[in-house]
């Protein structure tokens, strides 16, 4: 059975061939904006792909019907919610801003900006120059360790 | 100083463990199955002729409930698999209509006359747009569509006597089905 | 033999490649088997005694350590040979070789067959890490026997998990008796193909890789030694690693962009991502070893970057090989790889990190350091590089998190990525540029004020100009990426020229007077310019055509005309094609005749598109064949891609840029424990 299911995904998703079909449009905006949206879109019925790559029948279906709501003046938010009326959040590559996806998009920034926010604080209240004093004895046993290392490199 | 030492070292354990409870829960799910977005939603409008009769069309109007509406096609080997049990149920009275999905009209009827019809009627979706409305993405799969008309409940993929059994038999009479001739439900097939 | 004969056809095909090849070429598989199960108890003993040894300071056992870690070694090298002879030998009772090879295939394409599928990818994976082993065990002798031992130990470890993972649940060697195919069922087409021989062993190189700097921070853990010595020899194996996985993930791109036959170079695919994320964090962790180093600061932060830099990695195997995720290069999925995977990785990860969260804060924080200094630019660097590590994984996790909490299905994909990324560059730039300009410990900003100022002039003057004679419109993007890739070049290129200048030896030998670190840093952070300015102007000018041509059609892309000949049928080895000449002129002038070609594989029928291009310094032509059209005609894809090749070069530089800084003389240097003890002292100690 799982075997059947498989080789009828196979049978309807080769991966490696590029679909490419001549799509006529009335300006050469919309053929951007076509572009842009079959990019976006994602095929439901494939493996991670879009469905302007995706050569599946399902793809070919889903761009002939962007292409017609094009064709009939449909903006861009508009055609991605008629799609995700349809298959739902999943189609598009881009997902939707709400709450739950708050940390998607915002989360990492948030987080990075407030470690560096804290860290600019803390340094910011270590008001007194926070080099600390090496005598310089202590600096040049350092300096003439160091050398003495290099050394044993050029030796070896 | 220490207490709050401890709390931040311990954040990348915290995390790990968060993330590994999902991955632990995620293993074994199928990522490509997908849920529909029409349940307890209408059936999508359409006027498309009837596999029978190429002259008469149908609408939703003509799919009130309870029904079981089958997405197939004779390209679609997974189809082939579940047909002798959608015979079966339908032996038993579970009321069907099929949803020819992009198929040749003639292959279909032929197919439909060697294996076997379980269908009341057929919808000839040749272009495949109905099929889009309804957010088919991959033959078979089996809508529940009660008395008013509204989609109830979504599978994809074939029917085993399994499945029947646990997942569509309970939706089919949560929806009011007719009950099967038989009353062990599901045994055939 | 009963079992053959019933096989019909397939025992003649099997007997005679029994005679070809000897009758002794039918046990290899056994023999590799064998080696496999060795190599599992080399590393336990590598794992076992060296790690006990160092605790109750037993130098015999603490002596096993290297032994141990050649013949593991040795032994995974001796499987990976007996199944490259499996391959070669068209031995299709096995079942991986059935699945990856065919007897038409290309000899080469036969050999790296043996990494084409999961099984085989593995096998690589632990041969890889038995190599990095071997190599840590050569040159770890001058380090103290402890260190050595608890280093190698923990890489022990490792190994122990991942061959265990091999023999137990993915076995290379099993057989299909007594029913084999005759022929086997071919290699998947998309990796019949160059990139795929190197990418992926240069892959697995960085991932790998990054166990040793793993190590060397578990290590540390343990022996509560984590100093300016440790930093300074865990950054060679952090660079070499690095070096690798760019290399690698620039292959992977390129062999992406003209093995798919799309025209994309970066999919943002979990596959993909499983790579970069590790690439990300390495980056991190390359950064904040500088300091460890110089400065002797960041010491947790540092052992938690080697820590994330290989989880990700181990992360990475459990998200491609459990099934979790849909990707197009996914391996096939299997639950009880993945439940292997997942408690590996609790062990390892969640080992590391509880061993993170009770050794590690006892390590000295004080801080001794400027808000203005290098120290404090590095830092910021690396929470630029953390929060692109973890954009990327939460893109990639988000999907899995909606489906465990049954809140629907979502899809992150490349609108995401690249939206959220444009400050991350934007911010990485910057910071590039100013950061090699400060001083350690305190700068006067006002120093640098002017310096600043100049380049920022020069900067916007330059990216205008560049703007203008590139001639394709304004974008105040791609002005402010430029000119930010001006600002990191012009900074470099003025700070180095001065260096040259202060030691007033002339030219030359001004050159070679600056350390091989500082012109590795240089050139590595060019190579990111160089990068940078390829993706913002190749997928901001790329122009893309979707057009029906029949012979003799033409279409114009750019400045540039392509006209289609049309089509011829060719054949290859183990596949039949479809060839078109499409004849591309600029003004007039033949540029270039492309050939691109859609290939039918014989054996498992796929369809390939194999896209032609005509690489350049400043623009790539890409023509794929798309399906014939009923009126005989085809749909054909043209691409114009300015700056490509930049998108790799720059990659390629950057690793560039970390060979040089590994042959710093610094790095070939004897580490005598006792002065680096002292060097150590007073370094840490002074607060």
């Amino acid at each position: 059975m799982m075997r059947w299911m498989l080789l009828s995904l196979m049978l309807t998703c080769g991966i490696a061939f590029a679909t490419i079909d001549a799509y006529e449009f009335k300006t050469p905006d919309d053929e951007q904006r076509f572009r842009v949206l079959v990019e976006e879109l994602r095929c439901p019925k494939c493996q991670n792909q879009n469905i302007a790559d995706s050569n599946a029948g399902l793809a070919k279906d889903i761009k002939d019907r962007v292409h017609r709501l094009i064709n009939e003046g449909k903006d861009n938010g508009e055609i991605t919610d008629y799609m995700v009326e349809r298959y739902g959040d999943f189609i598009t590559y881009r997902p939707p801003v709400r709450p739950v996806t708050w940390f998607l998009w915002f989360g990492p920034f948030v987080l990075a900006l407030l470690a560096a926010f804290i860290i600019f604080m803390i340094k910011l209240r270590q008001k007194s120059p926070s080099i600390i004093q090496v005598t310089p004895e202590q600096e040049a046993k350092v300096q003439e360790l160091l050398k003495k290392l290099d050394q044993s490199d050029k030796q070896s | 100083m220490s207490r709050t030492k401890w709390i931040l070292f311990s954040l990348p354990l915290i995390g790990f463990a968060v993330m590994v409870y999902f991955f632990g829960s995620a293993i074994g799910n199928d990522p490509s199955v997908l849920p529909s977005t029409r349940i307890d939603k209408p059936m999508p409008a359409f006027e498309l002729p009837t596999l029978e009769n190429p002259d008469q069309t149908v609408t939703q109007v003509s799919l009130k409930g309870p029904v079981l509406l089958n997405v197939w096609a004779t390209w679609c080997p997974t189809c082939i698999v579940e047909h002798p049990l959608l015979v079966e149920l339908s032996r038993r009275g579970i009321p069907m209509v099929g949803l020819n999905y992009k198929d040749e009209p003639d292959a279909a009827r032929k197919y439909l006359e060697i294996n076997g019809n379980p269908f009341k009627w057929n919808i000839a979706d040749v272009k495949g747009d109905l099929g889009l409305d309804l957010g088919v993405y991959g033959a078979p799969e089996t809508y529940l569509i009660d008395a008013e008309g509204k989609i109830r409940h979504r599978f994809v993929g074939a029917i085993t006597p399994d499945v029947w059994r646990k997942e569509l038999w309970p939706q089919w009479q949560a929806i009011g089905g007719v009950q099967p001739d038989d009353t062990a439900a599901g045994q055939g097939g | 033999m009963p079992e053959r004969a019933a096989c019909g056809k397939v025992s003649g095909d099997f007997l005679k490649v029994g005679r070809l090849a000897g009758r002794e070429s039918q046990v290899i598989p056994e023999i590799g088997h064998f080696a496999i199960v060795m190599a599992l108890i080399m590393a336990g003993l590598q794992a076992v005694l060296p790690l006990a040894g160092a605790a109750i300071m037993n130098e015999r056992w603490m002596a096993v350590a290297r032994p141990a870690a050649y013949g593991q070694f040795g032994f995974l090298l001796f499987a990976f040979v007996c199944l490259t002879l499996a391959f070669v030998n068209n031995d299709f009772t096995v079942a991986y070789v059935a699945g990856n090879s065919n007897t038409l295939l290309p000899l080469g394409y036969k050999i790296s067959a043996v990494w084409g599928g999961h099984e085989g990818s593995l096998l690589l994976w632990a041969l890889v890490l038995g190599g990095w082993t071997a190599a840590v065990a050569y040159w770890s002798k001058p380090l103290p026997q402890v260190i050595a031992a608890r280093v190698l130990g923990v890489m022990g470890l490792i190994a122990i998990g991942f061959v265990s993972f091999l023999l137990f649940t993915s076995n290379p060697f099993d057989r299909l008796l007594p029913d084999f195919p005759p022929d086997g069922g071919d290699l998947n087409p998309l990796l019949q193909d160059f990139g795929l021989i190197v990418h992926p062993p240069m892959l697995y190189m960085g991932y790998v890789g990054f166990s040793v700097a793993f190590a060397f921070a578990i290590a540390g853990l343990l022996g509560g030694r984590l100093d300016s010595a440790w930093a300074r020899w865990s950054r060679p194996w952090t660079t070499v690693a690095w070096c690798f996985l760019t290399i690698g993930i620039a292959l992977g791109s390129w062999w992406a962009y003209y093995e798919l036959g799309w025209g994309g170079w970066w999919f943002w695919d979990p596959v993909e991502n499983a790579s970069f994320m590790p690439w990300l964090a390495g980056t991190a962790l390359m950064h904040s070893l500088a300091v460890t180093e110089k400065r002797g600061v960041f010491k947790a932060w540092t052992v938690l970057l080697a820590i994330t830099a290989f989880s990700l990695s181990l992360l990475g195997t459990f998200l491609v090989r459990s099934g979790v995720l849909t990707s197009v290069h996914a391996f096939a999925a299997d639950p009880e790889r993945g439940y292997f995977i997942l408690v590996f990785l609790v062990l390892v990860v969640g080992g590391s990190l509880l061993l993170f969260l009770l050794r590690a804060q006892a390590l000295n924080v004080e801080s001794r350091y400027d808000l203005y200094s290098r120290e404090m630019f590095l830092l910021l660097n690396n929470i630029v590089l953390i929060c692109a590590t973890g954009l990327v994984l939460a893109g990639t996790l988000y999907p899995i998190l909606f489906d465990v909490l049954e809140w629907g299905k979502i899809s992150v994909g490349p609108p995401y990525f690249n939206t959220v990324f444009v400050p991350i560059a934007l911010a990485t730039m910057l910071l590039t540029g100013v950061g090699p300009l400060v001083n350690w410990k305190r700068q006067q900003m006002a120093l640098l004020r002017r310096t600043l100022a100049q380049a920022l002039v020069i900067s916007l003057a330059l990216a205008g100009l560049a703007l203008w004679v590139f001639n394709a419109g304004w974008n105040w993007l791609v002005f402010v990426s430029l000119g930010l890739c001006v600002w990191v070049t012009w900074i470099m290129l003025s700070d180095a020229w001065k260096k040259i200048r202060t030691a007033k030896a002339g030219f030359v030998a001004g050159v070679q007077r600056l350390s091989r670190s500082y012109w590795g840093m240089v050139i590595a952070h060019l190579g990111l310019v160089v990068c940078v300015a390829g993706v913002t102007m190749t997928s901001t000018y790329d122009v893309e055509r979707d057009v029906r041509m029949a012979a003799g059609d033409s279409a114009q892309i750019g400045p540039y005309q392509f006209l289609f000949e049309g089509v011829e049928d060719i054949r290859g080895p183990n596949y039949q094609s479809t060839r078109a000449n499409v004849v591309v002129t600029l003004d007039g002038e033949q540029v270039a005749v492309l050939r691109p070609e859609k290939r039918r594989y014989l054996i498992r029928r796929d369809v390939m598109t194999e896209a032609a291009i005509d690489p350049g310094f400043t623009r790539d032509l890409y023509v794929a064949l798309g399906e014939p059209l009923p009126d005989g005609s085809w749909a054909v894809r043209l691409y114009y891609k300015p700056f490509m090749r930049w998108v790799w070069g720059g990659g390629m530089i950057m690793a560039l840029g970390g060979f040089i800084a590994l042959s710093d003389r610094r790095y070939r240097l004897k580490v005598k424990e006792g002065a680096s003890r002292v060097v150590d002292n007073l370094a840490g100690g002074r607060a």
